[in-house]
C-alpha cells in the first residue's frame, strides 16, 4: 500500500506489514507459548524527509512498540523496515550500528532515561565515544556546544541529572539524541511529563532544531492538541493497526474513522464555549485486550456505526471517496461530513448499560 | 452560606533544607452542588491546600481556617475528622491503583467503607449497596465484578470504583485530585461525563484539582489559578479564559497548543517555577513575568477585585485593574503601566529574562 504521491527518494523510512507479537509463556522448565500480545499487527507507514509524522493512540495501541521496533530496540516478528534505502529489519548488533547514528530516540520520562550517577557531560558525550567521533577536549567542546544549542548552561557540564528540573532533563535527552546529527528522531511522548509552560518551551525547541538540522520526526503523543501543533501528517493507531492516516488538517477537520472522531471529541479543549457547544462522542467500555483482539474491524464492539459486516471483515486502509489521495481510512462505513455520531454513541451506550442492568 | 469557606490557609513543611512554604495564604469557597477548579503546575500548592483540610499532611504546620458546614476543619481532632473524611468529604486521587488495596476485593473495600461509618449496616446490606454503586458508575456486570480484585480492573474501571467508593456515603463534597490525568482521552471523557452526571443527581460539590486547563474549561464553575502557594487569579470559568488578568494565567493560556490564545508559534513562559524554600520577593512570578515592574519586586500584590462585569473576578497583580483579556486595549494598558513602573531593578530582571528567550530559544 504505497502512497503514489511520494517519490522514493523523498522517503526516509518505510515500514511494510510490520508485526510485533510478544509471546506469553507458561511452565517452569519447559516453557510453552500459550498466547501472544499482538502489540503491532500489520502496519504500513512512510516517513518523508523533513516532515513530522504524529502518531496518536491510546494505551495499548502499539505506538510505543512501533517506535521501539523502528529504533531497533526490539526485534520484529515479521515485516520489513527500510531506512534511507537499506533494509534494517532485525540486523545484528554490529550491522545495525551505523544506522543507530541516524535514528535516535527521545523518551517520555526525563527522570528514568538518564543515569543518576553520571555527570551530564558524560551522558551527552556518550554517543561521541561509542561511535568514536571525538575524545578529550574535542568531545567536551562538542558537548558544550550541544548544551548551548538546546538551552542548557554549558557551565553545568559537570552536574548530575538530579540537579536539573524536569524540563532541563528533557533538554539533556534532546542534546544526547542530537549529538550524532541523526536523520530521524523518534520522540516518544517527549512533553507529557512536563508542565504546560515548560511543554511549550520544549515544543518550540524541537521545532527550531528540526528547522536548523533538517530533522525528520516521528512524534508519538496522546495529547491531540500537541500533535496537531507539531505534525505535518497524522496517523491514528488502534489496537496495533493504523485506523486512519492523512495530512494533519484532513484528519483533524474531516476525520473519517469513527474512532478518530471519538478521540478528537474526547480531547479537552481549553476553551469553555467550544467545550459547551461540542457534542462529545462517549465510547462504551475500554480498549479490548491485544491478546485476543476483536474479529473483523477491531473497533467494532465500541463503534457507534458498526454493522454486521464490521464483525466479519477487516477493513483495509484505503482512500475513501471524496478524500485526497494522501488520506486513508480503515473503515467500512466512514463518517460523512456533517454526520452526528454523538447521538448514535449515546444510544449504543444506553443499550450496553441496559443489557447489563 | 458556602459549603466550604477557606480563609488565609498557610501550610509549611519543616525540612532539613529549610522551611518549604507550600501554601502561603489561600482563601477560597465552594458552593453546594458547584465545581471549583484549582489549576496550577507542579509545586503550586494545589494538592497540599486541599489535603491539609482533610488532615492528610502529617508533619505540616497549618494555620488559617476552613469552615465546613459550621465547623472549622483545621481545629478538629483526628477522631472528629475521621467522621467527616470519607463520609461528608470524599476524595479521589490521580492513581487509582495505589488508592485501592491490592489484596482485598473491590466490593469488600467499598462495603468496608460503608460499615466503618454506618455501624448499623449489615454485611449483606453493605455488599448490596456496593453492587448498586458499581453499576451506578457504569461497571458492567457489577454483581459479578464486585468480587474482582483491583488488578482485574482496567485503569478506567478502577477510577470508576474509586468514584463509587467516594459516593458510597453521599458526601456533600468530593475532592478530585487529578482524577483523569493517568487515563486515556476517551476514558477521561467517560469519567468527566460520569462525575458531572452524578453531581447533578446528588447535588454534590466538587473541587477539581488539575494541571489541565482543558478539564477546567469542561467542568469548573469557578476557577482558582495557583502559583507558588498563592492564588494568582480567581474567576468564573468563562471570565478566566476570555478575560484573564494575571500574566501567569495569560502565559498558561498562550502555552497550550490550539487554545484560543495560542499563536502558531507558542509563546512559553520563560524560566521555571520557583523553589518554595526561597520564594522570590514581592510577586513570586516576577522573575518570569514579561510585565515586571519595580513594585512587583518589592511588594506582594494582594488578591483584589477587578473592574470586570463578572462578579468575583480577582487577581493578585499590580497591573491596572482594567487591563483584562488578550485584546489590544488591554495590552496597551499593560505596556503603559510597564513603561511608567519599570526602572532600575525591574529592567534588569526583564532584560535577563528576555535575553534567555532570544539567545537560546527560551531557557528552562
Amino acid at each position: 500500500m504505497t502512497d503514489t504521491t511520494a517519490p522514493a527518494a523523498d522517503v526516509l523510512l518505510r515500514i511494510d506489514s510490520l508485526v510485533k507479537y510478544y509471546p506469553i509463556r507458561v511452565g517452569v522448565l519447559i516453557k510453552r507459548e500459550v498466547a501472544s500480545v499482538k502489540a503491532v499487527d500489520g502496519v504500513d507507514l512512510e516517513l518523508r524527509r523533513g516532515e513530522t509524522l504524529g502518531l496518536v493512540g491510546e494505551t495499548g495501541s502499539g505506538k510505543s512498540t512501533l517506535a521501539r521496533c523502528i529504533a531497533g530496540l526490539h526485534p520484529v516478528t515479521s515485516g520489513r523496515i527500510t531506512f534511507d534505502g537499506s533494509d534494517i529489519t532485525n540486523l545484528t548488533r554490529r550491522r545495525m550500528q551505523p544506522f543507530r547514528r541516524d535514528i535516535q530516540m527521545i523518551f517520555q520520562d526525563p527522570y528514568g532515561s538518564l543515569n543518576p550517577r553520571r555527570r551530564v557531560g558524560s551522558i551527552i558525550g556518550d554517543p561521541f565515544t561509542v561511535h568514536k567521533v571525538a575524545v578529550g577536549d574535542e568531545r567536551k567542546r562538542l558537548v558544550q556546544e550541544l548544551m548551548e544549542r538546546v538551552g542548557l548552561n554549558p557551565e553545568h557540564y559537570n552536574r548530575f541529572p538530579a540537579e536539573f528540573s524536569g524540563g532541563q532533563r528533557q533538554r539533556i535527552g534532546v542534546a544526547r539524541a542530537l549529538a550524532l546529527r541523526p536523520k530521524l528522531i523518534i520522540c516518544d511522548e517527549p512533553v507529557s511529563a512536563l508542565d504546560v509552560s515548560i511543554q511549550a518551551q520544549m515544543l518550540n525547541l524541537l521545532e527550531d532544531l528540526q528547522h536548523d538540522f533538517g530533522l525528520t520526526y516521528l512524534f508519538i503523543a496522546h495529547d491531540l492538541s500537541v500533535v496537531r501543533h507539531v505534525s505535518d501528517r497524522v496517523a491514528v493507531m488502534y489496537l496495533g493497526k493504523i485506523a486512519e492516516i492523512g495530512d494533519r488538517d484532513d484528519v483533524y477537520a474531516t476525520g473519517r474513522h469513527p474512532y478518530t472522531q471519538a478521540l478528537l471529541s474526547a480531547a479537552p479543549a481549553a476553551d469553555p464555549d467550544q467545550a459547551a457547544s461540542r457534542q462529545r462522542i462517549i465510547l462504551v467500555g475500554d480498549v479490548p485486550s491485544p491478546i485476543d483482539p476483536p474479529s473483523g474491524c477491531r473497533f467494532h464492539p465500541r463503534c457507534p456505526k458498526a454493522q454486521d459486516l464490521c464483525t466479519r471483515l477487516e477493513p483495509p486502509l484505503e482512500v475513501k471517496s471524496g478524500d485526497p489521495g494522501t488520506h486513508r481510512t480503515a473503515c467500512h462505513f466512514p463518517v460523512e461530513a456533517g454526520e452526528n455520531l454523538a447521538r448514535a454513541a449515546d444510544a449504543l451506550r444506553d443499550r450496553a448499560e441496559s443489557s447489563l442492568g | 452560606m458556602s459549603l466550604l469557606e477557606v480563609t488565609d490557609l498557610r501550610v509549611s513543611f519543616p525540612t532539613s533544607d529549610g522551611l518549604v512554604q507550600a501554601v502561603r495564604g489561600v482563601s477560597f469557597r465552594v458552593e453546594r452542588g458547584q465545581t471549583l477548579g484549582i489549576v496550577g503546575e507542579s509545586g503550586s500548592g494545589k494538592t497540599v491546600s486541599t489535603q491539609a483540610l482533610l488532615g492528610l499532611t502529617p508533619g505540616a504546620d497549618i494555620s488559617g481556617s476552613a469552615m465546613f458546614d459550621g465547623m472549622n476543619l483545621l481545629a478538629l481532632g483526628e477522631d472528629q475528622l475521621r467522621h467527616i473524611r470519607g463520609a461528608r468529604i470524599a476524595a479521589i486521587f490521580q492513581d487509582p491503583l495505589t488508592s485501592l488495596h491490592p489484596l482485598y476485593k473491590v466490593g469488600w473495600q467499598i462495603a468496608e467503607m460503608i460499615r466503618a461509618h454506618n455501624h448499623s449496616a449489615t454485611k449483606a446490606q453493605a455488599h448490596k449497596r456496593a453492587v448498586d454503586l458499581l453499576s451506578q458508575v457504569g461497571i458492567p456486570e457489577a454483581a459479578r465484578r464486585v468480587n474482582d480484585y483491583p488488578h482485574q480492573f482496567s485503569g478506567g474501571m478502577r477510577q470508576r470504583a474509586m468514584i463509587a467508593m467516594a459516593l458510597s456515603l453521599n458526601p456533600q463534597l468530593i475532592v478530585c485530585d487529578e482524577p483523569t490525568t493517568a487515563l486515556d482521552a476517551t476514558v477521561q471523557a467517560q469519567i468527566l461525563d460520569l462525575l458531572q452526571r452524578l453531581q447533578r443527581e446528588f447535588d454534590t460539590a466538587l473541587i477539581m484539582i488539575t494541571h489541565d486547563l482543558g478539564v477546567i474549561a469542561d467542568i469548573a464553575d469557578s476557577v482558582m489559578v495557583m502559583y507558588a502557594g498563592r492564588a494568582a487569579e480567581y474567576a468564573d470559568r468563562r471570565t478566566l479564559f476570555y478575560q484573564p488578568h494575571h500574566p501567569y494565567t495569560i502565559g498558561l493560556l498562550e502555552s497550550i497548543p490550539g487554545s484560543t490564545a495560542a499563536a502558531e508559534r507558542l509563546r512559553p513562559i520563560p524560566g521555571q517555577p520557583p523553589s518554595l524554600i526561597n520564594v522570590p520577593s514581592g510577586c513570586a512570578f516576577h522573575p518570569r513575568c514579561k510585565y515586571v515592574m519595580d513594585q512587583c519586586i518589592s511588594d506582594t500584590p494582594p488578591l483584589v477585585a477587578l473592574e470586570s462585569e463578572a462578579g468575583g473576578h480577582r487577581s493578585a497583580c499590580w497591573l491596572p485593574r482594567a487591563a483584562l483579556g488578550l485584546g489590544a486595549d488591554a495590552e496597551e494598558l499593560r505596556d503603559g503601566a510597564v513603561a511608567a513602573g519599570r526602572t532600575g531593578r525591574a529592567r534588569a530582571v526583564a532584560e535577563a529574562s528576555a535575553a534567555t528567550i532570544e539567545a537560546r530559544g527560551s531557557v528552562a
